[in-house]
């Protein structure tokens, strides 16, 4: 199952976990299925049905360019960083 | 992708395809263009740091002869509570509004109160100073530590610290906080044989780029708004203008000219609203140029910063925790690069035990910009030095401790990913054997130094169209602006691709309305994604054009193959044509070829560099003189090597003039007393020797030739690197930016 | 509105008339009323050196430099630098060592660099430095600036 590591700043909502082992086929499944053990956890990386905007996904250290869309292997590795634009990181 | 290739276009040195245009003058940059009934606007800029805008009085300026518009915020569309959605985050309209023409209050000297249009830019000039402003000046908060006191003034009344969606419950100049957190850094300092803790200071400065921004605006009767500018994005020029003045995009066309420099301070607009408002305003074309004091105090520096670092290390060199606490100034919005700095200070090191908290704060100061390799530099010139420090204590080579515990592929990063292939040790490796690094160096306040650094490199959206001539030359079209090179870099990836020379493709950077989304020039990603895209049209090119040789010798398609310029059938019929005579016979076998292609790459590969710098400094004034400066990098693969090294070398001058004289200075009323090139000291030719590129190649895995962006990175390292040559000659650890004669002078105790 | 003068001069070896006001700089006459776009404003008040001309066989700022003070004299612009069909030593030795990126800097560097080689055509590198010491440029670093003055300097 993917693994997601889990923002410092959320893991009160993870009961302290900083990696915890998901299932799921896309991001979209992965972070619903997130918020079905650690409600909250949604709010923090979308804005409504999307990725936050501020948020980058990596997929095994590669930031993915679709967001919600992308596929997750079943042995990858999750992390929600800030989003780095052109030299620019949003807050 | 194919290491060891033999390449017949890539890696080689062509003359860039608009070099002929830019030595002789030719080259039409922002400010050059001209148009029939063009006025000439002019900004009036706030004296005050801090100021509640009272009124503003603009009707003695709209009777002075020669006028024919005067604009204020009151001209902006209602901003307040709307999400501006620029595509790479969504930021409050209001502040970007405000950041254009204030509304309620000015927040930094320098910042846009109101401009003018009139006939003359020496009328408009004059005219600002007929326009009758009253201000309620209020205290300035100018410096990172004191702004995040709990009794500082505050700067906007409605912001409260975010730390990933909560909000503070009071008012606050910390807009946010970050952190980043991976083992258990208490356990790491435990297992430390020895524990190093520093504080930093480094202060504002500049981008410095020689062009002040420009812009001009025209309103079409049918509401077709066209700016002429320099921009390092027409797309997000067009965005933001779109966002600002709430207008339809389809109805904005932006075409990018010649520009002079950006380094990221021409990603964020200013006077180009400006310029459309006026122009909407008088029905005329409409200039607005900045001078180069209103570039120092109306557009963003990059950030102030008060960093603290502690790291630990076991005897034999080991690093088992690593901790910073990283406080920027955004300037006077939101946003600074702190998270970018944050996510880089630890990544050249496999380090188990990491805590890192980052904090963007308000202050009343130009809104800060992004500044090559944004907030990494700041960054590593606090993990660079402290790191040099353990080596010195555990009696380590520098270089020895970086390959010790530099990340390799497969590592993870302090702030999680794991990296792919990086090129980290190996510029450590070259680092050591480049013949600099064991030169004699043992005169009396001579001093050697090094350091390392990383930057992301990013991909984002690139389109390119290719049109193939029929005297087998191809003309590509594409949207990213070319400020140091990239047509040329570009071109060569298509070329490689199609097997004709580079000066056989004619690359033409294009308007908003003439080719695909393409984002900005920044995050060195131009060559990568941009040069990917141009490599993927190329391809779709070779198809088509089978598809040509195919029909022309009526087999199937599977049995004609390309290789190196010729087009030739397999299985049957012999059968040959190269690349330039099928160019001729287009039109027989179904009219024009046109390749396309977008991108949008997520492979950018990492940026390291390791570099190595030989000082002098005077005692009796404190200056310090760059003897020999080596820098090594990761280049994956160099397009063009000359303008690989062309980035490598002004990046690490641009590192030099950060870390001994550029700065801000600002007296106790917040006023910049030093915004000119006289006083704001960027480095000269007389002020250094040869700059040493050494190009490292580890082939990106992410980019078909094996590219990552070179751009950014080379800017990283030099502060860190030439704080600790200072103390390698003199024996004083340097820790605030810039270490101008002065600072040196106090540290040696001479005043 | 001051009174404009009437202004006799040359430029690249053409007579040239034009007017001026008084306050009008030579580089705002050259780019704003002869469409010269070649000397470029950095600065305006003659640190950057992107304005650079040649006035009477000397460099100067063009910013510090009164579009009236050029009456009877002969000014040289990088416009009038190539011929026809074959670009000035300089302009060559620039392309070919890659020695500009985004290119502002690149014609004040070049007039600069024609008005040391004029007085003297073989200088040290140290010399070189010393005199491009006016000219700002951010993108380059100055190396290969540099190594293509040397070259120009070699081959001519």
């Amino acid at each position: 199952m993917p693994v997601v590591a889990i923002p410092a700043l959320m893991r009160n909502l993870t009961d302290g976990e900083d990696s915890v082992t998901i299932p799921g086929a896309t991001i979209r499944e992965v972070i619903d299925n997130l918020e079905t053990r650690y409600p909250g956890t949604k709010a923090k990386l979308c804005d409504g049905d999307r990725i936050h905007p501020s948020i980058g996904v990596y997929i095994n250290g590669v930031v993915t360019r679709v967001g919600m869309h992308a596929r997750v292997d079943a042995d990858a590795e999750l992390h929600f960083l800030p989003a780095i634009g052109g030299g620019v990181v949003s807050d | 992708m194919s290491e060891k290739k033999e390449y017949k276009v890539i890696g080689t040195r062509p003359i860039r395809h608009d070099g002929v245009d830019k030595v002789t003058g030719r080259a039409i940059y922002g400010a050059d263009f001209q148009i029939t009934g063009l006025l000439h606007g002019r900004v009036l800029r706030s004296p005050h740091a801090h100021a509640r805008i009272v009124s503003i009085d603009t009707s003695r300026a709209e009777a002075h002869p020669g006028v024919k518009g005067v604009v204020t915020a009151q001209d902006l569309p209602e901003a307040e509570d709307k999400i501006a959605d620029l595509g790479e985050g969504a930021v409050s309209l209001k502040y970007l509004c405000d950041n254009i023409l204030a509304s309620d209050k000015a927040l930094y000297k320098g910042h846009a109160i109101a401009a003018v249009a009139a006939t003359d830019p020496h009328i408009a000039e004059e005219a600002c100073e007929l326009i009758d402003v009253e201000y309620e000046v209020l205290p300035p908060v100018l410096e990172v530590r004191a702004a995040m006191e709990p009794d500082a003034p505050i700067i906007h009344e409605n912001i409260r610290t975010s730390s990933l969606g909560e909000t503070g419950d009071k008012p606050s100049n910390v807009a946010s906080h970050i952190q980043f957190k991976k083992g258990d850094i208490e356990k790491g300092f435990d297992e430390a044989d020895i524990v190093i803790e520093r504080e930093f200071v480094t202060g504002t400065v500049h981008q410095g780029y020689i062009e002040p921004h420009n812009a001009t605006a025209l309103y079409n009767p049918d509401g077709q708004l066209t700016v002429w500018c320099s921009t390092q994005g027409a797309f997000t020029v067009r965005e933001q203008l779109a966002e600002i003045l709430q207008y339809p995009i389809s109805k904005i066309k932006v075409v990018p000219l010649e520009i002079g420099g950006g380094f990221g301070g021409k990603i964020n607009v200013y006077i180009k609203p400006v310029a459309a408002l006026l122009a909407k305003k008088t029905g005329k074309p409409v200039k607005v140029l900045m001078n180069r004091a209103d570039v120092f105090e109306g557009t963003g520096p990059t950030p102030a910063s008060y960093i603290t670092v502690k790291m630990g290390a076991t005897k034999d060199g080991k690093i088992t925790a690593a901790q910073t606490s990283m406080a920027f100034e955004a300037g006077a919005y939101p946003g600074s690069p702190v998270g970018a700095g944050a996510m880089c200070i630890f990544a050249p090191y496999n380090t188990e035990n990491v805590l890192i908290d980052g904090y963007d704060v308000v202050v009343n100061k130009p809104k800060t910009a992004p500044y090559r390799a944004p907030g990494a530099t700041n960054a590593a010139f606090g993990s660079e030095t402290v790191i040099d420090e353990l080596a010195e204590e555990l009696n380590i080579d520098p270089l020895e401790i970086r390959l010790m515990n530099g990340a390799k592929e497969g590592d993870h990063r302090a702030d999680g990913p794991v990296f792919p292939r990086i090129g980290f040790i190996e510029t450590v490796e070259a680092a050591k054997s480049h013949p600099h690094y064991t030169a004699p160096n043992g005169k009396k306040h001579h001093g050697r130094g090094v350091a390392s650094g990383f930057w992301f490199n990013i991909g984002l959206e690139s389109s390119v169209t290719i049109n193939v001539n029929p005297d087998g030359t191809v003309n590509l079209v594409e949207g990213s602006t070319d400020i140091g090179g990239t047509r040329a870099s570009i071109a060569m990836q298509a070329a490689e691709v199609l097997g004709i020379p580079a000066e056989s493709v004619n690359p033409t950077v294009v308007d908003t309305n003439s080719i695909g989304y393409t984002a900005v020039t920044g995050g060195s990603r131009t060559t990568y994604a941009t040069g990917y895209a141009a490599y993927e049209a190329a391809q779709d090119v070779v198809r088509q054009m089978i598809e040509r040789a195919a029909k022309l010798w009526d087999v199937d398609e599977a049995n004609v193959q390309f290789t190196d310029g010729e087009f030739s059938s397999i299985n049957g019929k012999e059968e040959q044509i190269s690349f330039r005579d099928l160019s001729a016979r287009l039109g027989e076998t179904g009219g024009p070829v046109v390749g396309r292609a977008t991108m949008n790459p997520a492979g950018a590969g990492g940026a390291f560099a390791t570099h190595v710098v030989d000082v002098a400094v005077d005692e009796e004034t404190g200056k310090v003189e760059i003897l020999r400066y080596t820098a090594t990098q990761d280049a994956g693969k160099a397009i063009h090597p000359s303008y690989v090294e062309g980035q490598i070398q002004g990046g690490v001058v641009q590192g030099i003039g950060w870390a001994l004289n550029e700065e801000y200075i600002y007296n106790d009323e917040g006023e910049m007393t030093n915004a000119s090139f006289l006083d704001y000291r960027m480095p000269t030719c007389l002020d250094l020797p040869m700059i040493d590129a050494v190009i490292v190649e580890v082939p990106n895995p992410g980019h078909p030739y094996g590219v990552r962006g070179v751009g950014e990175v080379p800017i990283v390292p030099p502060p860190a690197a030439i704080a600790n040559a200072i103390y390698d000659a003199v024996g004083i650890r340097m820790t605030e930016l810039p270490m101008s004669p002065d600072r040196l002078l106090k540290a040696m105790g001479k005043i | 509105m001051a009174r404009k003068s009437h202004v006799q001069t040359t430029i690249n070896g053409e007579a040239v008339e034009f007017l001026c006001e008084p306050r009008q700089s030579l580089l705002e006459v050259l780019r704003d009323e002869l469409h010269l776009t070649g000397a470029k404003e950095g600065c305006n008040n003659g640190n950057c050196g992107a304005c650079s001309v040649i006035l009477d066989g000397r460099l100067v700022n063009s910013c510090l430099v009164l579009g009236v003070e050029t009456d009877g004299k002969s000014v040289e612009t990088i416009e009038g630098l190539a011929d026809p069909d074959k670009l000035h030593p300089i302009q060559d030795a620039f392309l070919e060592n890659a020695a500009l990126q985004c290119g502002i800097c690149t014609p004040g560097f070049i007039i600069s660099a024609k008005a040391l080689l004029d007085q003297n055509p073989n200088p040290t590198e140290h010399e070189v430095r010393y005199w491009l010491a006016g000219n700002l440029c951010r993108c380059t670093g100055y190396d290969k600036i540099v190594r293509a003055v040397l070259d120009a300097a070699a081959a001519t």
